[in-house]
Parts: C-alpha cells; sequence; structure tokens
C-alpha cells in the first residue's frame, strides 16, 4: 500500500518532471515484476524446498535496477549485481527462466550450472556475476576499453553494493577506467549492510560517493528509492559517459529490506530501520506520483499488478515442468567443443 | 622492427615470443596488450620493444600496477571481441589476479557460456638470484583449475609456436615463459608462418631404458643429463610437455610404457606440483609397466632464496638429475 499520495513539494514528485506516463508506468510494471518474482522465490518456493540453494533478492532496492537499466541504451553492456533482477527482466529475460535458473533446471539460463543471479547472456549484453564482490568492476572497465577501442559509442555500466567498495577491485578498477577515461557508469546500490556488517563498519567515510574525486571521477548521491531520481541520475552518468568524459559514479541511497540471503533473519537491523525504510518503498512511492501526476487510474495499477501475478503463475509452472540436467551434461562446457 | 623476415637468424626465446606477438597483432586488429610497463620501457624484460611505435597505445596498453584489474579488464574486453594478452610483469604476481584467473575467467564457460579468450603471459622461474618474489613457478596452482589452459615452453620454436595458438584459442590461456632461458637458448627458426598445437606434448630426445617427463627450463637439464649419461650406456628419453592443462597423458604413457621407468622432473617445489598428478595418472595407467620407482625431481618446500649457494640447493639441476637417473637406471 501506498504511505499517501504524494503532495505538492514532494521530492519524489519534484524528481518525477520530465518523466512521462508511459514511462512511468513501464517503471511500475518492472518493479512490480521484480518484486512479484523475487517474493515468490524468498517467500513460497525456497520455503516449499523448491529452489535447491541460496536466495538473494533486492526487495526495497528495485527503484536501482529499473531507474537505471532504463537509462542504458539496448546496445550498453550491464553487469548486475545480485540484487538487480530487474536488470534481466528489463533485456528481455523471462521471469520462467529465473524461476527456472534457481530450481537449477535446464530452463534456466545456465542450465543448472550456476543458481541465483548468477546468470548472463551476451546477446542480451548482460554479464554474470560472480560472488567475489566487485570483481565485476575491471571485468566491466575491460568492456568499456573495448568500446572505445572500436569507436562505439556504448558505455558499461556496472552494478554492485556498498560491501562491494572495499574490495580491491573496485578501487582497481575505478582507477583504472579514470586513467584511461573509459566509458564506465557505477552504480552503488548502498543499501547499508553487507550481510550483517553495517555501512559504518565497512568505510570510515561518509557515502560511497566521496571515494569518487579521489579518483578523479565525478559522483552524486541520489535517493535509491525513488525510481525518477536514479533514472534520472543514470541518464547523466551515461550521457557523461558517452560523451567520452570518462566513468561516472552514481551512490543510490537505499536499504536492504530483507536479510542477506533467504535463510537470515536479519535480527541484527534495529527495528527503526525496518520502520523508517519501509515507508520510503519505492513502489509505494512510484505509485503515488503516477496516480498524483493522473499518468494513470488506480485501476489500471490494479491491472497491470493481477498481469503480473498471472504471468508469474504461468512462468512457476513452466519452470516446474523444466526437467533437471542430465548427469551426463557435466563435464560438457569446460573448454570451447 | 622485428617480422618473421629476419626469423632465418638464429632467435632468442625471448625473440620468439615477441615475434609471435608481433605477428598476431599484425594479423589480427581485435589483438591488443596490455601489463605494466610495456608501452614506453617494452616490458621488464623487452619482450614487447618496439611495439607501441608500431601499434599505437591503444593495442599496446600501459596500465597501473593492478594486477586484478588488468586480467579483468582483459576478460571484459574479450567479451566484446578482442582478444587481450596480458603481461603479468613477474609470474609472482600472478596471485594479485587469482581471483579474476579462477574465479572469473575460468569458470564463464561452464556457468553461461561465454568464452574468455585471453592470454597471460608470466615471466617465471628461477636461476637469476631473483629472490622469493622474482623467482616462482605458480603452475601448478592453475593446472588445478578446469577452465584454463596452461603452456610453459622450452624452446623458440615452441614459445613463438605456442604464444600464437594461445592467442587464437578461444579459452584462456596462462603462458609461463622461463626468464632463464629467455637470452640463454636460440635456435633457427623457420621462415614461414606457423602454430605449435595446445595440448600436445613433444618427445623431444627418443631413449630405451628411461623416461625423464618435463617441461620449461628442466627439459634442457634433461636433455644435458641424457646427453651425459649416454656415454655410460644409459639410454634416456624426454618428453617435454609444453602443455600442462590439458595434459596429454597419451604421450606421457607410451613414453614410460616403452622404457619402464619415470623421472617426473620440474623446477616448481614439489608437494602438490605436477609430478605428483603423473606419478598418479603412471600408476594408474601404465603400473604394470614399470620396472621400478617413479622418481620425483623437483624443487624442495622452500621459498625461491636469493643468495647463489642457497638459489643453487633450491634448484633442480645436471648433477641430481645424473645421480637420481643412474641410480633409478641400476634399479
Amino acid at each position: 500500500m501506498g504511505v499517501g499520495l504524494a503532495v505538492a513539494g514532494d521530492p519524489a514528485l519534484e524528481s518525477a518532471r520530465g518523466h512521462g506516463a508511459e514511462q512511468a508506468r513501464q517503471f511500475f510494471y518492472y518493479m512490480s515484476m521484480m518484486r512479484e518474482v523475487e517474493d515468490r522465490i524468498e517467500r513460497k518456493l525456497y520455503r516449499q524446498g523448491k529452489i535447491v540453494g541460496g536466495v538473494y533478492v533486492g526487495r526495497g532496492q528495485e527503484a536501482i535496477p529499473v531507474g537505471a537499466g532504463l537509462a542504458a541504451a539496448p546496445d550498453d553492456m550491464l553487469f548486475p549485481s545480485h540484487r538487480d533482477m530487474a536488470l534481466y527482466l528489463i533485456r528481455g529475460v523471462h521471469p520462467r527462466q529465473i524461476f527456472a535458473q534457481y530450481m537449477g533446471r535446464i530452463g534456466g539460463l545456465t542450465r543448472g550450472r550456476d543458481g541465483n543471479m548468477h546468470m548472463g547472456d551476451l546477446r542480451l549484453k548482460i554479464v554474470a556475476i560472480i560472488s567475489a564482490m566487485a570483481a565485476s568492476v575491471p571485468v566491466a572497465a575491460g568492456a568499456a576499453f573495448a568500446m572505445k577501442y572500436k569507436g562505439t559509442r556504448d558505455v558499461a555500466c556496472c552494478f554492485f553494493g556498498d560491501g562491494a567498495t572495499s574490495r580491491g577491485d573496485w578501487h582497481e578498477g575505478l582507477n583504472l577506467a579514470s586513467v584511461q577515461r573509459l566509458p564506465l557508469v557505477l552504480i552503488c546500490n548502498n543499501n547499508q549492510y553487507a550481510y550483517s556488517t553495517p555501512v559504518e563498519k565497512q568505510m570510515a567515510c561518509a557515502n560511497v560517493a566521496d571515494r569518487g574525486p579521489a579518483y578523479g571521477i565525478p559522483a552524486e548521491i541520489v535517493d535509491g528509492n525513488d525510481v525518477f531520481a536514479v533514472n534520472s541520475a543514470a541518464l547523466r552518468g551515461v550521457e557523461h559517459a558517452r560523451r567520452g568524459l570518462g566513468p561516472y559514479l552514481i551512490e543510490c541511497k537505499t536499504f536492504r529490506m530483507t536479510g542477506h540471503s533467504a535463510h537470515d533473519p536479519a535480527d541484527y537491523v534495529p527495528n527503526h530501520l525496518w520502520k523508517t525504510w519501509g515507508q520510503r518503498d519505492p513502489i509505494d512511492r512510484a505509485r503515488d506520483v503516477i496516480l498524483a501526476n493522473q499518468w494513470a487510474e488506480p485501476e489500471e495499477l490494479t491491472l497491470i499488478e493481477s498481469g503480473i501475478r498471472r504471468e508469474v503463475d504461468s512462468a512457476i509452472e513452466w519452470a516446474e515442468n523444466s526437467p533437471y540436467p542430465d548427469a551426463s551434461e557435466l563435464l560438457e562446457d569446460v573448454y570451447e567443443r | 622492427m622485428c617480422t618473421s623476415a629476419n626469423s632465418f637468424m638464429t632467435t632468442t626465446y625471448l625473440e620468439a615470443i615477441r615475434q609471435g606477438l608481433w605477428e598476431e597483432l599484425e594479423r589480427d586488429p581485435d589483438v591488443f596488450l596490455l601489463g605494466e610497463d610495456i608501452g614506453v620501457y617494452g616490458g621488464a624484460f623487452k619482450v614487447t620493444a618496439g611495439m607501441l611505435e608500431r601499434f599505437g597505445e591503444q593495442r599496446v596498453v600501459d596500465t597501473p600496477i593492478s594486477e586484478s584489474a588488468i586480467v579483468g579488464a582483459a576478460i571484459g574486453a574479450s567479451f566484446m571481441g578482442l582478444r587481450p594478452v596480458v603481461e603479468i610483469q613477474f609470474s609472482d604476481f600472478i596471485s594479485c589476479a587469482y581471483d579474476q584467473i579462477v574465479n572469473f575467467a575460468a569458470k564463464c564457460r561452464y556457468r553461461w557460456g561465454a568464452g574468455v579468450p585471453i592470454v597471460i603471459r608470466a615471466p617465471s622461474g628461477g636461476g637469476i638470484h631473483g629472490g622469493p618474489f622474482h623467482s616462482q613457478n605458480p603452475e601448478a596452482a592453475f593446472v588445478h583449475t578446469p577452465g584454463l589452459k596452461v603452456i610453459a615452453p622450452a624452446t623458440a620454436y615452441d614459445a613463438k609456436g605456442l604464444i600464437k595458438s594461445a592467442i587464437r584459442d578461444n579459452d584462456p590461456v596462462l603462458f609461463f615463459e622461463h626468464k632463464a632461458l629467455y637470452r640463454r637458448i636460440k635456435e633457427d627458426l623457420p621462415e614461414e608462418a606457423y602454430t605449435v598445437p595446445i595440448g600436445k606434448a613433444k618427445v623431444v630426445r627418443e631413449g630405451r631404458h628411461l623416461s625423464i617427463v618435463t617441461y620449461g627450463a628442466m627439459v634442457h637439464v634433461a636433455l644435458e643429463a641424457a646427453q651425459l649419461l649416454d656415454g655410460e650406456g644409459i639410454s634416456i628419453e624426454v618428453v617435454d610437455l609444453r602443455t600442462l592443462l590439458p595434459l596429454d597423458e597419451e604421450t606421457v604413457l607410451a613414453s614410460v610404457k616403452k622404457t619402464s621407468k619415470a623421472i617426473l622432473l620440474h623446477e616448481d617445489t614439489i608437494t602438490g606440483g605436477l609430478g605428483g598428478e603423473l606419478s598418479a595418472r603412471i600408476s594408474e595407467r601404465a603400473f604394470e609397466y614399470l620396472d621400478g620407482p617413479i622418481v620425483r625431481i623437483a624443487a624442495p618446500d622452500t621459498p625461491v632464496p636469493y643468495s647463489p649457494p642457497l638459489e643453487e640447493a633450491f634448484l633442480p639441476n645436471l648433477s641430481k638429475v645424473v645421480e637420481k637417473a643412474r641410480w633409478l637406471h641400476r634399479y
């Protein structure tokens, strides 16, 4: 439920200026779809024992992959973190492939070789993360290097959390990208916890964005629960990179409205934080802005949501009917055939 | 300028690698080099000397001191259709890039079908008083990583042919070039272009009484020992593995079945080294052919020491190989 219609002077309403009805409905669709798919995975299928491994969701952070993912052009390369499911949806991965991936079925993008958000498809220009945080940052810099090498106007967009910014790879990647003036947009979801470690034990500076200027990289802080604001910031970053001005860092302040993974009750998070951030839900806020701008009638949004539920129901059915990989596939594809 | 035109002249191991890189840069505009001090300076060992002038700074990239980012960037560029060749200044520093190599590059194809056609060149090995951080042979850890290919050439001919094959290969290849061989060995190379296949060992000396299976700089030690022991009537076969992963088990087993005795020789330290793996495969698949114990000759389990008497005691050498070979022959 929304927290009440946005009123004049509401920063969320301000940030929506320059956006239109069609785009707002697109934001709403992808955020709601991500929420629904992840809710089913974390709260139903996992508890039913149908997910064979770990579950890492981005509840409360949906505005970041949606706002930024839609700011990128189709030829731009995306390097998602494990809490950016909407990037896959935006690039055309079907929810049924995501369910199959989580269930270890051959219908998943990795045919059962890997789980959760560890998936990619170069044809869709989306690269699979590895579990060691920030490893994607230098890799994204390399993709950006290739874009410059080939003289395209494409950019690479790399997503990561606050915890990842403590890794050497993050710093090495930013430095290399800045020295080479590579078209790289760095998008941090600062959700304030890395597993159980709060951000103040992760770093001694106030903001991830503070680290940008040390590498000669312009940085900005944005309300990560405001999809319109994230989208505008990402458009600025993409434009900066596309113009050949080098990397751009965006810190999206948000909150992880769940444990690190489905097994983690996150008792270490103080109650007031759940409460405060629960009131800043990005989907509720987008709904309020849409209604306040009369970009859609309430019934239309309800229809979008019921459509999503039907789509997800059939996606789960499809995934459950997708077979497990045959053990005879074990040895394939370690090397090129 | 270096082209194949002057390759009829006697060519060093270092020059052979340089020629291979140069020819691939000329052949394929998607090939580029990145690493520390490889451009303006031409590389710590001058393997890339002259390349910046010929190919420009877009294709010969001097990077910050960031081994992990260098390898990571190579992986990302390879996703976009480029064929990066990384130089790790000394193979001792490759540990800084371990995660990118082992967790990123090696696993992409298996996980989600993305090939990673990168080459990582790494000067390795001792015998130059480089001390603990400029002398190591880190190949075993990577041979233990499915998804990688690992090459360690012993001759100028193979070094040139294999670096070219590595660049054309669609999987991540580690290319360990032995520093002590750079300027020490030379041979006449063919004038025409050639490659050497990855995954094929070579019998570099035929013999009847025992086989020495080895690679890298130790191939030359083995050949010296074979030459010397020939005068004592001991006929030694020397197998140069050339590629360490995938291992050419067939050639190794064929040699051991023929001679019935095996010495496994490497400069890397003994525990967890390639000798253990080879020994296991020989005893699993050629046990009934053996007329003596499988013998390993390798460096002891210590860091590589600096001072000459210590380093000499550390490295396998001619006298150690000759002594063990005589013992095994008598067995």
